[in-house]
């Protein structure tokens, strides 16, 4: 089966997630985001691109922050933005996904940023869309279930590019609560591709999905070994909403052990930055003195996320 | 089809615009072309002209039937634009609708007091009412073909032209 991302001419018509997207695809958004991110600069951060286009924030999954940024992408873009806050709507009377999708498409929407707590259901609107010959209208995941959260992905591969040029010779080391995390997932899949030599996972055991090893990464569960030589450190939040059982004893006996201290970041290159895709818990997986530090990179990435948003909807828009 | 020598037409071109445009006009280059030349220009024109480039690609009017371009360069506007008299600087002018997006993207940056456009060849077959101020060289190029300005390693630029695919030839 062909990737329902591509078109039969491999162009981007839809972004679901990382894997198995080529490097020219992935090397593409990263570019057209360099010239996006002066739009925001400008005093009138707007260009015509998408005029007259119906972007539709399809959120079965509370996250102001993300909603606001494919927003604030869209409107930059021209583009009309309605927001919907499916979970406290049409779900609730007994719609199915499809069947939403089906009317707002009637109201003839032309692209839908999808949001929802079930890994799959942004390819399933896509694969429905294809199948019913509405590829003019495109989907974007904006985060789903564990699976993915492939913008995440782009802006932090954006941001790593920006500050350290190139991937061939990197080490990343990826922090934290890697089993919830789809932010770590997207990542790891572009860094691949992209030709990172090492990348690595730190985290408790209970904390690291088993078959990671699979995704050809390195693991490590001591911060001394897992951040020693490292150009880049990726923070991941503690997911506590995403906690089921006992995987932790407590954050202040997870912050001793994997938050990210002066000491600890001491143990990276000299020049290594640092990485939080938000929000982040102060005092949990990073100390203050680290994420307001001079290597911190953190509010960057959240300039960079909407120009690599502003990216991925003029690409597929426009295919 | 004989082509013009592009360096030569690049000196008509300092000739037509020498004494005429403004002490401290501001030259902006549309890419790729128009960038090349606005540098030379700049150099060759008496005057104090600071450089600013445009990629018009985000306001171009045929986005929804060819989508986003490849190779997408960064707009640099590095003077402010309020007041200024601004000289538009392109290759070949042809339909002018490069030219009307350049404007629209120049106006998102403030509100010049006067723009003027200089360009290398003016092929004729306008589309919108667009006149260049300043022309290097007139030519009649048939509809199919693509003429193109490329500048060698060590500079020097020169015309070609190709067969276009779409018959839309320059933009």
């Amino acid at each position: 089966m062909r990737n329902p991302q591509l078109d039969a001419d491999g162009r981007l018509i839809h972004l679901l997630t990382l894997e198995g997207l080529p490097a020219e695809v992935i090397v593409r958004i990263l570019d057209a985001a360099v010239p996006f991110a002066s739009i925001s600069e400008r005093e009138v951060k707007k260009v015509p691109l998408l005029r007259g286009r119906s972007v539709f924030n399809l959120f079965f999954e509370n996250s102001t922050r993300t909603r606001t940024t494919f927003e604030i992408a869209a409107k930059r873009l021209s583009a009309d933005v309605i927001n919907l806050n499916i979970g406290a709507s049409s779900t609730s009377k007994g719609e199915t996904l499809l069947d939403t999708v089906d009317n707002l498409t009637a109201m003839n929407a032309d692209m839908f940023v999808v949001r929802h707590a079930e890994s799959g259901a942004p390819h399933l609107i896509a694969a429905h869309l294809n199948r019913t010959g509405r590829t003019h209208v495109h989907v974007i995941n904006a985060g789903d279930g564990r699976h993915a959260h492939p913008t995440q992905g782009l802006l932090d591969l954006f941001t790593i590019r920006h500050y350290k040029k190139e991937f061939r010779h990197l080490t990343v080391a990826i922090v934290g609560d890697v089993l919830h995390s789809r932010v770590a997932r997207s990542l790891i899949h572009g860094l691949t591709t992209l030709g990172t030599p090492e990348v690595r996972v730190v985290g408790p055991k209970t904390l690291l999905p088993t078959a990671v090893n699979a995704m050809g990464v390195h693991v490590h569960h001591d911060m001394r070994t897992g951040l020693a030589g490292c150009d880049v450190i990726v923070m991941l939040r503690l997911q506590n909403e995403r906690m089921t059982g006992a995987l932790l004893p407590s954050a202040g006996e997870y912050f001793k052990h994997y938050g990210l201290t002066p000491e600890k970041l001491a143990l990276a290159k000299p020049d290594a930055i640092v990485m939080h895709p938000g929000p982040m818990n102060r005092g949990v997986e990073i100390d203050s003195a680290v994420a307001d530090g001079a290597r911190s990179v953190i509010l960057p990435q959240v300039t960079f996320g909407i120009a690599v948003r502003m990216a991925v909807m003029s690409m597929v828009a426009g295919n | 089809m004989p082509l013009p020598d592009a360096e030569k037409t690049l000196t008509a071109l300092v000739e037509r615009m020498r004494g005429a445009v403004a002490f401290d006009a501001k030259f902006v280059g549309i890419y790729s072309g128009g960038a090349w030349i606005a540098q030379r220009l700049a150099q060759m024109i008496p005057g104090e002209h600071p450089v600013g480039f445009i990629d018009v690609s985000f306001y171009r009017d045929d986005f929804n039937r060819t989508g986003l371009k490849p190779a997408l360069k960064r707009t640099e506007i590095p003077f402010p634009v309020d007041g200024a008299t601004i000289v538009l600087i392109d290759d070949v002018l042809y339909t002018g609708r490069s030219v009307r997006a350049a404007i629209n993207e120049l106006f998102d940056y403030g509100r010049p007091a006067r723009i003027e456009l200089a360009v290398l060849i003016d092929r004729g077959g306008r589309e919108l009412p667009v006149e260049p101020t300043y022309a290097g060289a007139r030519l009649a190029v048939a509809e199919n073909i693509s003429l193109e300005l490329a500048r060698a390693d060590d500079g020097k630029l020169s015309l070609s032209t190709t067969l276009s695919a779409t018959g839309a030839g320059n933009a």
